[in-house]
């Protein structure tokens, strides 16, 4: 096992102990952490090769929603939604990505068109309010405590499921990074066309790794909704989710393992702490030093704080050596 | 043909000057400088808050509040430069969408901490022009007419004038432009200062008709970014004749349907018409 999967190990046995040190609201904020963590890991999964979606806040609202919709109108399980919304999901990013790819739809287009689609998803849930309740909100019907429902009103049920979606996420991302894909997809990303030209077939690994982020960032909003039991458009679609996303994987990093998790942990403990420490007297004050803080991580770490911390050692490890 | 189909078009017609010229001022930035501003409508929210402020709570007069409110505007677009693409120019381009991504968020954050979460209006009220039983707003009417003004005197401003053509330069090639005796950081600065001016004059326009809040960005920053990449970005002409395609199917969107799926038909609209021209309708 490789030092990076030691780590991922050790850290992964940490946080098996930890719920039993803090209070809930302890737990309820690790649960968030390790649910966006899932997802920001699902977006990396894509963004570490150049393929920068603004779109994600799309998968995010439908893996949501689906599950929930289906559960509330026809009783259906969401061990059985939840694959629905994944599917949907996919269907959803093929339907979108291989006319992209195909067509070379690359860069700022790409980015732009991905962010018309979380447009497109979330207007349409606003829209289609008789169902979704639009702007006011959506919530699941409470079943108490049930397997079939997927629904636990003790947060340690919530906190060993998200646990496993993070570790799923991370396994996920150590599979690309050790299969044959991880190099045409770096090709692909240095130069479509020089890729092509040595027989990589440049369409369907876009398509695959789209597919497979696309279907892991449903997964982590169909989790996430089943955890908080309320839905609103606006915090599960959109812009300002996509957004949200793209800023914490960048923040913490996009091409290590755990990047992306850094992201989760400190862009939502900085979110939250500076909500407590500001309260209910100052609305807007978190939000401004949190954007504030946005633009100076990236001009002043463009590499994200896993990559930034990584070359200020890997700087400092030569001299080390030097010394001895 | 119905009235109120016609009003319709009417209105999607004048709500296209003012996109318009909100399309022209981002182009001109990413035409020049090679950076989208993610946060350009939050700036037109800015000036309408500076607009507000200055009418209401000082009694300044309408038209020199306006005209603060440009002034205001061009320094912050030259301020935003200076601060923040400045030292990401030669980043990756995904962390210049996320610089300005993030003065997004302080910009509305920043805005709620002011002025709370309350819309709000100047109380200025314009009247409704008949027209053969058709009822066309006297605001949106002068926001169209200044739109094109804007846009016309934009036009003239970069083919007529030293600047301008310096301007045009940098956007058709900035390697070269050095050995021209043109200073790029100047012809940045002059680019930041105009696109922040035009976002003014659309604040201008945009407080006749609308309240204020903090989110009012929101509301039409994903339809200018549309009509750019639609247009072709950093194609004025064509970012134009874009803006009122949008305006058109929102408004005829919105006369069939509601708000929100007329936006939805736009924004589907435009990624079918990317899918089929991948680089602008107007690409050659």
């Amino acid at each position: 096992m490789s030092r990076l999967g030691a780590s991922a190990f050790a850290l992964a046995a940490l946080a098996a102990v930890l719920p039993a040190a803090g209070p809930a609201y302890f737990l309820h904020l690790l649960i968030q952490i390790l649910i966006w963590a899932s997802v920001y890991t699902a977006w990396a999964l894509m963004g570490r090769f150049g393929f920068v979606s603004f779109g994600h806040g799309a998968f995010v609202g439908v893996g949501a929603y689906v599950p929930a919709l289906l559960w509330n109108y026809f009783g259906l399980t969401p061990w059985v939604g939840i694959p629905a919304g994944i599917a949907l999901a996919i269907l959803v990013a093929v339907v979108i990505g291989y006319p992209c790819f195909r067509l070379r739809v690359v860069g700022h287009y790409f980015a732009l068109v991905t962010l018309a689609l979380s447009q497109v998803v979330l207007l349409t849930l606003v829209a289609a309010r008789e169902i979704t309740g639009g702007s006011l909100g959506f919530t699941p019907k409470a079943a108490g405590h049930s397997w079939y429902a997927l629904q636990f009103p003790e947060k340690t049920y919530f906190y060993v499921i998200a646990l496993m979606l993070w570790l799923l996420a991370l396994s996920v991302w150590r599979w690309i990074d050790g299969g044959i894909n991880r190099e045409a997809l770096e090709a692909i990303s240095e130069d479509e066309d020089a890729a092509a030209a040595i027989g990589i077939d440049v369409l369907r690994e876009k398509l695959r790794i789209t597919v497979l982020s696309a279907a892991l960032t449903a997964l982590g909003g169909a989790i996430y909704g089943q955890y908080m039991m309320y839905l609103n458009p606006e915090s599960v679609s959109g812009i300002a989710v996509s957004l949200q996303i793209v800023f914490a994987a960048i923040a913490g990093g996009v091409y290590s393992l755990l990047g992306p998790t850094v992201g989760a942990l400190l862009t939502i403990s900085l979110t939250e702490g500076l909500r407590v420490w500001f309260g209910v007297t100052f609305i807007g004050a978190a939000n401004t030093i949190y954007g504030a803080l946005l633009v100076l991580c990236i001009i002043f770490m463009p590499q994200g704080i896993v990559g930034t911390l990584r070359r200020a050692m890997a700087a400092r490890a030569p001299k080390a050596a030097a010394a001895d | 043909m119905d009235i109120f189909l016609v009003e319709a078009i009417i209105n999607g017609i004048l709500l296209g000057g003012v996109l318009a010229l909100l399309a022209l001022g981002l182009n001109l930035i990413f035409g020049v400088i090679d950076v989208v501003w993610i946060a350009y409508a939050d700036i037109v929210m800015c000036g309408m808050y500076v607009i507000y402020v200055l009418y209401t709570h000082y009694d300044v007069p309408l038209l020199f509040a306006c005209l603060a409110g440009i002034a205001g505007m061009a320094a912050f677009g030259v301020a935003v430069h200076l601060l923040i693409i400045a030292p990401v120019l030669n980043s990756a381009p995904i962390n210049q969408l996320l610089a300005t991504g993030g003065l997004l968020f302080f910009l509305q954050s920043f805005a709620t901490l002011l002025f709370g979460t309350d819309f709000r209006n100047i109380g200025v009220r314009l009247p409704v022009v008949e027209v053969a039983s058709i009822y066309i707003s006297f605001a949106r009417l002068i926001a169209f007419l200044f739109g094109l003004i804007g846009a016309v005197a934009l036009y003239l401003f970069l083919k007529r004038t030293y600047i301008g053509t310096a301007i045009r330069a940098v956007a058709q090639d900035r390697d070269i432009v050095g050995l021209m005796g043109i200073d790029q950081r100047r012809i940045y600065l002059a680019t930041s200062a105009i696109g922040g001016a035009l976002a003014g004059l659309a604040a201008c326009l945009l407080v006749l008709q609308y309240d204020v809040h903090p989110f009012i960005g929101n509301t039409f920053g994903p339809v200018i970014f549309m009509i750019c990449v639609l247009g072709g970005l950093g194609n004025m002409i064509g970012g134009f004749v874009a803006s009122f395609i949008i305006s058109q199917i929102i408004a005829i969107g919105g006369y069939y349907s509601n708000t929100e799926l007329s936006y939805v038909l736009a924004f589907t609209m435009f990624i079918i018409l990317m899918f089929v021209r991948p680089r602008g309708l107007f690409a050659r």
